[in-house]
């Protein structure tokens, strides 16, 4: 359970010893629990290191999306492309890696892995920005605007690959550019570069959260964005760099996926949204804004993966995980509305 | 003179004359937390007759209304409808009971028909679908009935205000309403709207319909009310007949003199000019197409304590908001220590040394989700980040420091905004703004909803700052709060300076300069 050790990072300290309080806040936490003691009992593999990874390398693509998607609903708002944009970046990552023909000068470029990565980050950064200037300064509400651009970017996958998967993303040694396989297939320390990667990006959101300048405004105008605007918090630049970091977390993810999978499609990530979603909400989020941690949203991510890899390894199938996963969802959405319910302010 | 005057509130005859009085509270109390909105009041309401409810803002008189309503429980108390003892749990029972009110913001839905909304909630069916010529017909007929010239196919957001308020009045009327609430009936209303709502009022009295009227224009509220009744910090203060009152008794019961909140501060240097409006002008927020504020010039000097006073719509908030950048100016120059700042940004202006303590504290001042101490520090999260991270011990200094200087009275920085009471969470407002070390304080209506122990406080911390140097302005809509640290007293009406007083006026000559009472 490394991943549990390195998503503390940020959390507040405890107060009170209220048991159902206590249970409420860590209703995640014990869920998860549950889960791993239940699945350990029913199956003698589910219960090891190795599975272990294997699950967390499963969680990292939720777990990446969802920390960029506990930004956004801190602010109150919601991202709903973050799906089409990791299949757009898988893609534009796997068209880089083809070469890309510049006519001008009668070549073929191949850029280094690295390179590929930074611009399909760009690339996740500026559908992120899209969204954020709809919202922010053309004031589409969020749901609509990143409804739309949530087509408009898997439309785009599509034709950039006619709906053809890329296959070959291993790149060639004499071309320099190969290494795409990385992300997806190395281990440091024996635990795979993506579960590292979220250990990181997670570690970092925390850090960010809890003692930044921009935490802080962050969760001031997802709770009252008046007032936060009235004490001198810039909400409308709070509210791109939202959408904007959302979008990088999910090139990220779209890296991560194309490489575990080496191929990178068009139709990959889809309603992957809604699972982060689910996974920020699960994690005690209020979609209202304002109220929400990275440690809960990265348990929420494992509540999810944990529980639907442990029905695939017991053998039930893939209709029962959807609704185990939807009874989930709505039982922590109850226990959300029984925590903020009573401290609604009336005036 | 047989008025009587009881403050105690418990004293009254409980004899009820059925034939007279047809709604009587008695002994009625309400809190809120601590909050005592009503300390035992009684009230009457006389058949066929205009009741009118005078008092300052957090008198009591709203909250009254709402249990009178259905809408609000008393904490303790009764209410007696025709002598009889009766407990509504809703609005819509108190309805049944024909007790209809129509509040200060209407209720209507705007993208409705007239005869929608005079029928909504309560369609009139045949054979299972609603019967809408039978309820045509009827909203014809109230129409003609309130002599009004309206088609009840008229979408409601097409109507004039006035028109509005004349649909609200037909929807009790439909339901038989025999005692008719009107919580500031006027105050959205033209002059000539007014008195078609007169002439209708009494029409209703002469067919027996009971009114409750509660406003702010008490000239105005004089030309209507048959019985006068006073409410003063949540007691009644006095009530009588309309031949046995006038405006000054009214005024003298309304305010009292009992509450000191503070004199001027004197004794410090009042320097040069803080804060200088030129020539403002603001565009109706909400698109009415008039000038909220119109060219209007003020100066305030460091160490001065300017109070603005003025009637709601006078245009106290715009001019206050738009100093501090949350509105914008079509005209006119705002300068900060002789510096141009109308083109700054809020948080530009918060960091020069201008910020509002804004009217609707928990809309605009407070981030519910957040802890005493992240409200305090919210303002000025800069003095304690060292290029990345904010630093922990100083900003627990930050929330100490600011925690002493408002005097809060709380747990400790780490306790839940919504666990203070409205004084202290006000005390954070204005500790969060003084956090930033301003130049320039503005404080939108900072007395709002609070009790007067902390009214007094919110006070001596203006006359603090003041001496330290601090330009501070404060509004108002209660005359009494005119007369208590300000140096300098400014009327506004229709976003014009009507009047400026120094402390030594008196609250009559304010009264008429704001246009809400006439008496020379």
């Amino acid at each position: 359970m490394s991943e549990a050790k390195v998503i503390r990072a940020g959390e507040k300290p405890a107060k009170g010893f209220d048991i159902t309080q206590l249970i409420l806040e860590g209703r995640a936490f014990f869920a998860l629990i549950v889960i791993v003691a239940v699945f350990s009992f029913l199956s003698p593999n589910y219960f090891s290191t190795s599975n272990f990874l294997i699950m967390a390398s499963h969680v990292a693509i939720y777990g990446i999306l969802s920390i960029g998607m506990l930004l956004v609903i801190l602010n109150g708002g919601i991202d709903l492309s973050v799906g089409s944009t990791l299949g757009l970046c898988g893609v534009v990552a796997g068209f880089l890696m083809q070469g890309i023909t510049l006519k001008a000068f009668g070549v073929i470029a191949y850029p280094p892995v690295w390179v590929v990565a930074v611009l399909t980050c760009g690339l996740g950064a500026l559908v992120g920005a899209i969204n954020g200037v709809l919202i922010a300064y053309l004031r589409v509400p969020a749901f609509v605007a990143t409804l739309g651009v949530m087509y408009v970017a898997r439309g785009v996958a599509l034709l950039m690959t006619n709906g053809l998967t890329y296959n070959n993303l291993g790149g060639r040694p004499e071309l320099g550019n190969t290494g795409f396989d990385w992300l997806g297939f190395n281990r440091l320390f024996n635990v795979p570069l993506g579960v590292l990667a979220l250990a990181l990006l997670a570690a970092l959101c925390g850090l960010t959260l809890a003692r930044t300048s921009f935490g802080r405004w962050l969760y001031a105008s997802g709770g009252n964005m008046r007032a936060a605007e009235l004490s001198g918090v810039p909400v409308k630049s709070v509210q791109i760099t939202v959408y904007i970091l959302s979008g990088i977390c999910a090139a990220i993810a779209g890296l991560v996926l194309s490489s575990q999978l080496t191929s990178a499609g068009p139709t990959a990530g889809t309603s992957y949204e809604l699972t982060a979603i689910a996974a920020v909400v699960i994690g005690g989020a209020a979609l209202t804004g304002g109220r929400g941690s990275t440690r809960g949203t990265m348990l929420g991510a494992f509540v999810i993966g944990f529980l639907s890899d442990g029905l695939v390894i017991i053998g039930v199938s893939s209709y029962w995980q959807t609704v185990f996963t939807g009874a989930v969802i709505i039982l922590a959405v109850l226990l959300n509305s029984i925590q903020y319910g009573g401290r609604l302010v009336r005036s | 003179m047989s008025i009587t005057v009881d403050t105690s509130g418990a004293n009254q005859s409980d004899h009820i004359d059925a034939g007279q009085i047809v709604l009587a509270a008695r002994h009625i109390a309400k809190s809120y937390g601590s909050i005592h909105a009503l300390k035992g009041v009684n009230f009457d309401v006389h058949r066929g007759q205009v009741t009118t409810l005078f008092g300052e803002n957090g008198a009591g008189k709203s909250t009254l209304m709402k249990i009178l309503s259905g809408i609000v429980h008393p904490s303790s108390g009764e209410i007696l409808l025709d002598g009889m003892p009766v407990r509504f749990n809703s609005s819509s029972e108190a309805r049944d009971r024909g007790i209809s009110i129509i509040h200060q913001e209407l209720s209507l839905a705007p993208n409705l028909s007239v005869r929608d909304n005079i029928f909504m909630g309560r369609e009139i069916m045949k054979r299972g679908m609603v019967d809408f010529a039978e309820e045509e017909r009827q909203a014809k007929a109230l129409m003609e009935e309130l002599e009004q010239d309206i088609d009840p196919l008229t979408l409601v957001e097409n109507l004039r205000l006035g028109q509005q308020q004349i649909v609200e009045i037909a929807r009790a009327l439909s339901v038989n309403s025999r005692i008719l609430i009107m919580d500031e009936p006027t105050s959205a209303l033209s002059a000539t709207e007014v008195e078609v709502l007169f002439k209708v009022i009494r029409d209703l009295t002469s067919r027996g319909v009971s009114i409750v009227y509660i406003s702010h224009h008490l000239e105005e509220a004089l030309q209507i009310t048959d019985h006068a009744v006073v409410f003063r910090d949540g007691e009644m203060a006095a009530s009588g007949p309309r031949r046995e009152i006038d405006l000054e008794w009214i005024v003298r019961n309304m305010v009292g003199d009992k509450f000191d909140l503070g004199s001027p501060p004197q004794g410090h240097p009042i320097t040069d000019v803080a804060i200088a409006v030129e020539n403002l002008t603001v565009q109706d927020p909400n698109g009415g197409g008039y000038h909220v504020v119109d060219h209007l010039s003020l100066s305030v000097r460091s160490g001065e304590i300017v109070c603005i006073y003025g009637l709601m719509g006078a245009g106290r908030t715009e001019l206050l908001e738009t100093i501090a950048g949350r509105l914008k100016a079509i005209d006119g120059r705002i300068l900060l220590k002789g510096q141009d700042i109308s083109r700054l940004t809020i948080a530009q202006r918060i960091d020069a040394g201008l910020c509002l303590v804004p009217e609707d504290r928990q809309r605009d001042g407070l981030v519910q989700s957040m802890t005493v101490g992240e409200n305090l520090s919210l303002a000025s999260i800069k003095a304690f980040t060292d290029r990345i991270f904010t630093s922990r011990p100083r900003e627990q200094e930050v929330i100490k420091r600011a925690i002493a200087q408002v005097h809060i009275k709380t747990e400790g920085g780490s306790a839940a905004i919504t666990s203070l009471s409205g004084g202290n969470q006000q005390k954070v407002v204005i500790g969060k703004m003084l956090a930033t070390n301003p130049k320039v304080l503005l404080l939108d209506e900072p007395s709002r909803g609070i009790d007067v122990g902390a009214k007094g406080e919110v006070f001596r911390l203006l006359a603090e700052g003041a001496r330290q140097g601090l330009a501070v302005v404060y509004s108002t809509s209660e005359v009494g709060e005119c007369f208590s640290v300000a140096h300098r007293i400014i009327v506004l009406r229709r976003g014009r300076i009507a009047a400026e007083f120094d402390s030594s006026t008196t609250k009559e000559k304010i009264m008429a300069a704001s246009g809400e009472a006439m008496v020379a």
